[in-house]
């Protein structure tokens, strides 16, 4: 189950998740250290873009071709998925959905399952492939919700988003106006508590939107990592590492669909309330 | 736990995915499926309409036959009161015209009847004349008695 430099070199248990969880990271903006701010981590941004490039070319090349008689059974297809956003959204939000709010629904789901699925890779063959590729020490994170930076990227676009929105349906002055009078009321002595409720909210929405997410992956990677270490141990180790792996394979499905719903569900809500007075 | 570059990169790929999925993918299914619905629901309404068209053609048409079996009735009515009334004139002309006939013969046997009695009348006369004539021959004045003879003549 291990990687071919691994039986060759002997891998620790340590250095064998270290490798895995190491991201193929380099300096951009000329810079050669791999640590700091400007870094780009090569595996994340790759994987993520071809997948949303792949996910969201495949709908629009049924979209482009869609017909509004009997419909193909990949255009029923694209439909389900359609119907089923937009009836999430539908329920949430009660303004012009199709304009903006809905489609981004659609985006955030498709491609955070996308990039969620790349789970269900067996950790094992990625670090072959790219060993085999890109040489003993290639490094390769497959999963890019498994990477903070991702999911940060997201959280903070619908937060800018949510943000654009309330100011946008509000008016900057309705905006500030509830940033100091809600929840509590509008009486003066109440604004430092109004403002630090309000604080404490913008500050936690995007928190645990991005870090749901990239906890859950990044749990399921980390017991792909510990299943795939107890394999290497010998034959009962194999076993029960390959039948433990099935199971929490099977398990993951439930959660990578479950946080791409999630995931998608909290950034209508987000906008939705950003169009909701106080 | 890195922040980095890859936060900024990886929006910017989020906001283009965005901008795709609004301006290119979701128009041409929301319309599609739009113009189905609409379609599916002008189709039903069609059918609805169309049934009650049909419902209401059925009764009229049930209306027309009845009105249609009505009047024939009265037609086969009339006519035969006609014909009983026909039946019953010409019945009424052939009386007449019989009644006509019958009393142009008995006129006409009257007619003859006196006429025949004119006749006998004339030929008594000459005859008992001549009787007379030939019993007394020369006492009688054929001109003294033809009065009285003329009387005897008419008394008949």
């Amino acid at each position: 189950m291990t990687t071919e430099h691994a039986q060759n070199v002997e891998l620790t248990p340590s250095e064998y998740i270290a490798h895995h969880l190491s991201f193929n990271a380099q300096g951009v903006n000329g810079n050669t250290a791999s640590e700091g701010f400007w870094v780009l981590h090569y595996d994340t941004l790759l994987t993520s873009v071809v997948l949303g490039l792949l996910v969201m070319g495949l709908i629009w090349w049924v979209a482009r071709g869609a017909t509004a008689g009997v419909p193909t059974k990949r255009q029923a297809f694209v439909e389900l998925v359609f119907g089923f956003v937009d009836d999430q959204v539908k329920n949430i939000f009660h303004g012009d959905r199709h304009s903006f709010i809905a489609p981004t629904a659609l985006t955030v789901f498709i491609w955070v399952l996308a990039m969620n699925s790349m789970d269900f890779l067996p950790v094992d063959w990625v670090a072959a492939i790219v060993s085999f590729f890109g040489g003993e020490h290639a490094k390769w994170r497959i999963v890019p919700t498994s990477d903070i930076n991702t999911t940060f990227a997201l959280a903070l676009a619908v937060w800018f988003l949510m943000i654009f929105f309330s100011i946008k349906a509000k008016g900057l002055g309705g905006w500030i106006h509830e940033l100091f009078c809600a929840p509590f009321g509008s009486n003066p002595l109440v604004w430092p508590a109004n403002f630090l409720f309000n604080l404490i909210e913008y500050v936690s929405k995007p928190l645990s939107h991005s870090l749901r997410l990239f906890g859950n992956m990044y749990a399921g990677e980390i017991i792909f990592l510990l299943l795939g270490m107890w394999a290497a141990t010998g034959l009962s180790g194999t076993v029960f590492g390959a039948i433990l792996g099935a199971g929490w394979s099977i398990f993951h499905i439930l959660i990578v669909a479950l946080q791409a719903f999630i995931f998608m569900m909290l950034t209508v809500v987000y906008l939705a309330m950003a169009h909701e007075s106080h | 736990m890195n922040i980095n570059f890859t936060l900024i990169a990886q929006a910017i790929a989020f906001a283009v995915l965005i901008w795709f999925t609004v301006k290119f993918v979701w128009p041409p299914l929301l319309t599609a499926i739009e113009t189905r619905q609409k379609e599916i629901a002008d189709g039903l309404a069609a059918a609805q309409e169309g049934k009650s068209a049909l419902e209401v053609a059925a009764k009229k048409s049930e209306a027309t036959l009845n009105e249609a079996k009505q009047k024939a009735t009265e037609i086969i009515g009339q006519a035969e009161k006609r014909a009983a009334q026909i039946i019953d004139e010409a019945k009424g002309n052939a009386k007449a015209e019989g009644d006509r006939i019958i009393a142009g013969a008995k006129a006409e046997i009257d007619q003859e009847v006196n006429r025949a009695k004119e006749g006998l009348r004339a030929q008594v006369s000459t005859l008992a004349v001549a009787g007379a004539e030939k019993i007394l021959r020369k006492e009688i004045d054929a001109k003294a008695h033809s009065e009285m003879l003329a009387k005897l003549a008419a008394e008949l």
